[in-house]
């Protein structure tokens, strides 16, 4: 069995695994990047679709051009890559194997390992919908895949589950080939994608948006020949006598993305209720030395996002293989992020208490849109330690606080915070 | 709030255009009220600014797929240079469409120039390489 030993082991390089990788190949260490694929690129290079990059360049972008450029300059920096080249195991001393078909199985010894392995989308199975299982059911990121990349068309009349912005995005590219979307047909009261995605993609093409409805019955034995779709009431369940049959060859789905943690949970790391590994606030997991970044971590909506992530990632595994390897582990004193009213989810879910003069990075997504708020940090005295006004939030919008605690009078003892996004009392909307 | 422009050639009537500039998606009012441009319901500049783009020439980028020979992948994603005027798009993706680009391709060469003669290039959104 062939060996390796490097400094950093980023594992994916899609566009969080390119730009974790730059940021310590800059740092003169050794890195290398682990990809599954034939090339370099990740779910990017399939969303060409144009809106990238306005964070990260301020310029308007498509997806392939926006991971181009972090591929040149990985190749400009002689970043070492393995293509074709699957992860099977990740240990908790750091140990990777993983397989091609050039070498066989091989052995990398890491100090540090980054991990950048991406989401996938979920699936019919993870909704139930009744039905035979005809051919014509896909995902959207699927369809996205066999339209932009390998050229073929999955099917002619179409309708779309779930409003996701892979979905409404897939609407008018199916369009634009020549096909029919009948619908894109949304369970919950209001479209989850992006408003630029509603307008630009359905609204311009007559696609019809069918919001509080979902599919209930998938029609044909050999091809979907059409599906039933329902009302569904606040608790989402099925309205009786609200059926109506659409007549469709193919069935996409962008009903939801998980990370994908297999090789996280299986080196023992903890993983979080949204499926991304617990991290602290330098997105190290629970396993030390092994760092986490893009939507391996959680999904994102944007991939600018991803990058400025996946750079802190590599700093942080830098910092950690030139500062903290090789030394005695101290056990950390840490507080709990917590998610309170309105709150999906927070990253980091622990903060070093060490860390707490550092500027902290907190990302989250609220459960149910909503205007006029406040989002609050409250400590497990119900202290508030910091708030500040926004006039709007979405679930599909993940929202990004970056703040120095130490100005904020955090509590010697402070177990626990507690993110909130609660309605603004009457007297501060009249000072707006 | 409302603003009024003076403009040349607009198009007659009304339009209730959602904004797509930030989350809030104001619905904005254009009217064109004797050749004059009245704009309403937007709560900041810029989206009073894409109300009236909308409202007198809306443009898209373009972004789809051409066919390639002997290329390392069967096709090569690619966009227009600037935006193209929405009632365009159609022909624009069938021009595209009846086109075969030859590898090897970098980012931004010109595979179509002057699509429908708009003085609009069709460039590639990445590198490839043959097969």
């Amino acid at each position: 069995m062939k060996k390796y030993e490097v400094d950093v082991a980023v594992i994916g390089g899609g566009s969080a695994g390119l730009a974790a990788a730059i940021v310590v190949k800059k740092a003169e260490l050794d890195v290398l990047i682990l990809e599954r694929d034939k090339e370099l690129g990740g779910i990017t290079l399939q969303c060409i679709h144009n809106g990238f990059g306005l964070h990260e360049f301020e310029e308007e972008l498509t997806g392939p051009e926006y991971v181009q450029r972090f591929i040149n300059q990985a190749k400009d920096l002689n970043i070492p890559y393995k293509l074709d080249t699957m992860v099977i195991e990740v240990t908790p001393a750091k140990t990777i194997y993983a397989v091609n078909n050039k070498e066989g199985l091989i052995k990398i010894k890491a100090k540090a390992i980054i991990l950048a392995m991406g989401c996938r989308e979920k699936t019919r199975g993870a909704i139930n919908i009744p039905g035979f299982r005809p051919a014509g059911i896909f995902t959207a990121g699927q369809a996205q895949r066999f339209v932009n990349i390998e050229g073929y068309l999955p099917g002619r009349t179409y309708v779309i589950l779930g409003s996701g912005d892979i979905g409404m995005i897939m609407a008018r590219r199916l369009t634009w080939e020549g096909c029919e979307v009948k619908a894109v047909v949304e369970i919950q009261p209001y479209v989850s994608g992006l408003i630029r995605n509603e307008v630009q993609c359905l609204e311009d093409y007559g696609i019809p948006l069918i919001t509080s409805y979902t599919v209930t019955k998938i029609h044909g034995k050999e091809r979907v020949q059409g599906v039933t779709i329902s009302k569904v009431d606040r608790n989402f369940d099925r309205v009786i006598g609200s059926d109506k049959f659409i007549e469709c060859d193919t069935l996409l789905l962008s009903v939801g993305l998980i990370p994908e943690n297999e090789l996280t949970r299986e080196a023992g790391a903890e993983i979080s209720r949204m499926g991304g590994p617990v991290i602290d606030n330098n997105l190290e997991t629970t396993i030390e030395g092994v760092f986490a970044c893009g939507n391996v971590l959680q999904v994102h909506d944007l991939v600018d996002l991803v990058t400025s992530e996946a750079k802190r990632a590599g700093l942080n595994a830098v910092e950690y293989v030139k500062e903290r390897y090789d030394k005695k582990v101290e056990k950390k004193d840490q507080i709990i992020c917590t998610s309170g009213e309105n709150v999906n989810y927070i990253k980091p879910d622990l903060i070093n208490r060490i860390d707490l003069s550092k500027d902290i990075i907190f990302t989250f997504r609220v459960k149910r849109p909503d205007r006029r708020l406040l989002i609050q940090l409250k400590d497990d005295k119900n202290k508030i330690v910091y708030k500040r006004k926004k006039i709007y939030v979405i679930p599909s919008e993940m929202i990004e606080l970056k703040l120095n605690l130490s100005e904020h009078q955090i509590d010697p003892d402070c177990k626990n915070l507690e993110v909130e996004v609660i309605p603004r009392p009457e007297v501060m909307i009249e000072e707006d | 709030m409302s603003a009024k422009i003076k403009e040349n050639e607009l198009p007659e009537g009304f339009k209730d255009i959602r904004c797509i500039i930030c989350p809030t998606g104001c619905i904005v009012h254009v009217e064109n009220v004797n050749g004059e441009l009245i704009i309403e319901g937007h709560s900041c500049k810029r989206g009073e600014e894409y109300a009236r783009e909308e409202f007198v020439a809306p443009k898209r980028i373009l972004t789809t797929t051409m066919l390639v020979e002997n290329g390392f992948l069967p096709l090569i994603p690619v966009r227009s240079d600037k935006p193209i005027p929405k009632e365009k798009l159609r022909d624009a993706l069938k021009e595209i469409a009846q086109t075969v680009a030859n590898v090897p391709i970098k980012m931004g060469d010109i595979l179509i120039k002057n699509v429908l003669g708009l003085e609009i290039h069709i460039i590639a959104s990445r590198d490839l390489i043959e097969i």
